[in-house]
């Protein structure tokens, strides 16, 4: 697939979008991009490719939240605003497509993110920083499960 | 999904941990491998040939045989592999159709084999890549219609039905002459009249001798009250014919705007015209002018000839071809007449007065005709008619082998399902000879069972062993299973008539059949009835069985006995008992079509199936049959009629030959 040893952007794009063919996954596959693409290069090369899946798969939970952190936050300043959020979500919800059931509204991401921040928002700042993150996340349970679920991926 | 993005599977996998903490719900399992070791190795061997492959392949396509667990009943403990007894060759495109992802269409392949395989492993043809879908799709239509044709063909020779409406039966007879005697009778009598009527037509014309006064009369004039005579009787034909065809006609609307009767119509009006309108001067002109349609009837032979109906297809579905033609033709007319028109308009005393006059011109050189009543004279109008003449030839050259390969066509695809039609019934012929062998053998070899019963009552033991000897393991299994389901229904064979041998060797095969039928059908109670009252009319029937079979052309035997059934049971006792007795090996064609149709008949579906069963019990028949009764499983107790139609009686006739 990528016989020059680097990903760039629009090669993400193209597998995402294989593997989510009813929504539009560009937008998300950018983030993921992104969070993947550490020293903001341009380009995932093999190296930066390794250290994120041996973060995901191999890293303890804190690590992996660690590095969903990452992703959220779109301009790497170690805290997550409403818009950021805001956007990843729409992004999330584009990949669905349009034929879901129940039919997506238009208010879903909005009220989704706000849920977010409800829960994880401690001081109501309007901000998630890592440690709020950290520790609403470790307090949730259904989080926790998730995150040992995906401990068999690979 | 293409493997080659599949493997960024995993991947897409675990960057799903970013969607976690922001889910509102927890996360569905993953899904667990049943074995976390290593993909398996299969080994599926098809026919001896072994392929291997990793399970995940094959689970690649779960809605298919082999990537669901329906494989696990092909699987093999002792070899640990996955036997499959079909073709390697098309197995081969199926493995990689898991393996790529595209299903290729191989073209050495027999259409209708590939499409079984790939009913059999669940898989779609749609999904055929694009490389080979086209010719896969030309391959089935070619083969459907080739299919199609056959069928129409096998429909238009089914004995008629009996219980068509006398309005459905006339136009069968019309539609297709070999139906019945009669059909054929008027068939001839039609042809005959058509030619009788077009050579009147012609011979009015031919100048027959004179009469006093020095004219020379054509003979339409001297013997005026003759020709007028039988032009009536003609007429008279036709019109009749016409509306007959009219009445039985199915689709009353569609048949008046077909060709045919647009042609009759147009061959017989004149006639008419001509009696309604009076002596006049002034429109005798028109009348006579009318009498050129009379030339139509010679259409009215393209019913009786199918060369004639080929040529009419062929001229029409070459209508673009013939288009283009006529066309580009006319475009040469044009352009070489107004050449020539001012090429010659110097010379003195041309003929080319105008340029439609040249038309004329133009049309014949193309043609290579050449009749010389108009000619060049100035040199640029020669070399013009030269190079017209030239391109003549090339014009008219060109769309002619399209039509001319058209025409082969057609007429090769009606040969070919003459030659299929054939066969068919010579093969039908054969199967039933063997039939009737296998069934033979059966009640020979059981004539020869009760004898040793008999024998081992009196405790002889010679003839046992003879027995014993003269059957094949095959047959013996075969007679076995035949007294299994004796012992079963509770039923056996007559066989002690030994003189009408083969005639109840058929017979019983088909009381025989009857039980089978029967206890195929019916696990209903209506079975268990029919064993003890059958028992007694049967043995009433024997005498009704050898009269019957004596007598089989007669229809009536059976009907006093199949009387109005009071109940189903009943009749279906009697139907089936008199029916079996009376019965007789239809063409399989037939018993296909009498299956199809409305089954009012009790005694006919039992009848084919009989005919089918037959062909399951008898081991040499050819196994074209068993699919047919396999898949037909006989109607049980649907009613009641007992007609046997004409057709049967003669393949009765047929097989008692046999």
């Amino acid at each position: 697939e990528c016989p020059s040893g680097i990903v760039n952007e629009e090669n993400f794009k193209q597998i995402y979008s294989q593997f989510f063919p009813q929504g539009d996954s560009s937008t998300y596959a950018t983030f993921l991009f992104n969070a993947f693409d550490t020293d903001h290069d341009g380009s995932v090369s093999f190296e930066d490719f390794v250290s994120g899946l041996s973060v995901i798969l191999r890293g303890t939970i804190d690590d992996r939240l660690n590095w969903a952190f990452n992703l959220y936050d779109l301009n790497k300043d170690g805290c997550i605003t409403k818009e950021e959020m805001l956007d990843i979500m729409k992004s999330i919800y584009d990949m669905m497509g349009k034929y879901t059931y129940p039919a997506m509204r238009e208010e879903a991401p909005r009220e989704h993110v706000e849920n977010f921040f409800q829960k994880m928002d401690r001081n109501k700042d309007g901000v998630v920083t890592i440690e709020e993150f950290l520790e609403s996340c470790q307090k949730d349970e259904n989080i926790m499960r998730s995150m040992q679920l995906f401990d068999n991926v690979i | 999904m293409a493997a080659g993005v599949a493997a960024w599977l995993p991947f897409a996998r675990a960057a799903a941990i970013g969607w976690m903490p922001v889910a509102n719900c927890p996360m569905p399992l993953a899904p667990t491998e049943k074995n976390k070791r290593q993909d398996e190795l299969i080994i599926l061997n098809v026919s001896g040939r072994r392929f291997q492959t990793w399970r995940t392949t094959l689970e690649r396509y779960p809605d298919t045989l082999l990537g669901s667990t329906e494989k696990e009943f092909f699987f093999n403990e002792d070899t640990k592999e996955y036997f499959f007894d079909r073709d390697p060759e098309v197995f081969r495109c199926i493995l990689n159709f898991y393996r790529t992802g595209k299903l290729h269409y191989p073209r050495y392949e027999c259409i209708s084999a590939y499409d079984e395989e790939l009913a059999f492993y669940g898989i779609l043809p749609e999904i055929i890549g694009d490389c080979c879908y086209e010719e896969y799709k030309d391959r089935k239509r070619e083969n459907a219609e080739r299919l199609m044709d056959d069928n129409d063909s096998e429909n238009n020779q089914e004995g008629s039905m009996p219980s068509l409406s006398f309005r459905q039966t006339m136009w069968r007879a019309f539609e297709n002459p070999h139906t019945s005697t009669l059909a054929l009778v008027f068939y001839y009598v039609t042809g005959f009249f058509i030619a009788v009527s077009v050579i009147t037509n012609v011979v009015e014309t031919v100048p027959c001798g004179t009469v006093p006064g020095n004219k020379e009369l054509p003979c339409g004039e001297r013997y005026a009250v003759a020709f007028f005579c039988l032009d009536t009787a003609c007429v008279m034909i036709f019109t009749v014919e016409y509306l007959l065809r009219l009445f039985a006609a199915p689709s009353r609307y569609r048949f008046i705007r077909s060709v045919m009767s647009i042609i009759d119509v147009v061959a017989i009006m004149p006639y008419y015209i001509g009696l309604v309108m009076t002596n006049n001067e002034d429109v005798s002109g028109a009348f006579v002018t009318l009498r050129v349609f009379r030339v139509f009837r010679i259409f009215k032979f393209s019913r009786h000839s199918q060369g004639l109906r080929i040529l009419g297809y062929t001229l029409k579905s070459c209508a673009s071809e013939l288009g283009f033609l006529l066309f580009s033709l006319t475009m040469a007319i044009i352009i070489f007449a107004t050449v020539m028109f001012y090429a010659e308009k110097g010379s003195s005393a041309s003929k080319f007065t105008s340029i439609p006059a040249s038309f004329w011109y133009t049309i014949v050189t193309m043609t290579t005709l050449g009749y010389g009543d108009m000619v060049p004279k100035t040199i640029a109008g020669k070399i013009f008619g030269s190079i017209c003449s030239l391109s003549g030839v090339l014009v008219i050259a060109l769309p002619v082998p399209v039509i001319v390969s058209n025409f082969s066509r057609i007429y090769h695809q009606n040969q070919r399902a003459d030659k299929r039609r054939a066969q068919k019934k010579a093969r039908l012929a054969r199967i039933r000879v063997a039939k009737t062998g296998s069934s033979n053998a059966y009640l020979h070899s059981k004539r020869n069972g009760l004898l040793n019963e008999a024998l081992e009552l009196t405790g002889s033991t010679e003839d046992e062993q003879q027995m014993t000897k003269g059957t094949s393991l095959i047959e013996s299994q075969h007679h076995h299973l035949l007294h299994c389901l004796e012992k079963t229904t509770g039923l056996s064979y007559l066989v002690d008539d030994p003189l009408l041998s083969v005639r109840t060797s058929t017979i019983k095969n088909h009381e025989f059949i009857d039980e089978q039928l029967f206890e195929q059908n019916c696990m209903e109670s209506s079975m268990q009835n029919y064993p003890s009252s059958r028992s007694p009319s049967l043995s009433s029937h024997h005498g009704l069985t050898t009269s019957c079979c004596s007598r089989r052309n007669k229809k009536t035997t059976h009907l006093p006995n199949s009387s109005v059934p009071a109940t189903r049971l009943r009749s279906m006792q009697e139907l089936s008992t008199i029916h079996i007795q009376c019965s007789e090996q239809p063409s399989l064609t037939t018993s296909r079509s009498s299956l199809n149709m409305k089954s009012d008949d009790g005694l006919r579906p039992n009848c084919k199936t009989a005919q089918i069963t037959t062909a399951i019990i008898s081991i040499p028949t050819p196994p074209a049959l068993t699919p047919e009764g396999e898949s037909r499983p006989p109607p049980s107790s649907p009613s009641h009629s007992t007609n046997i139609s004409t057709t049967t009686t003669s393949n009765i006739v047929k097989v008692s030959a046999l």
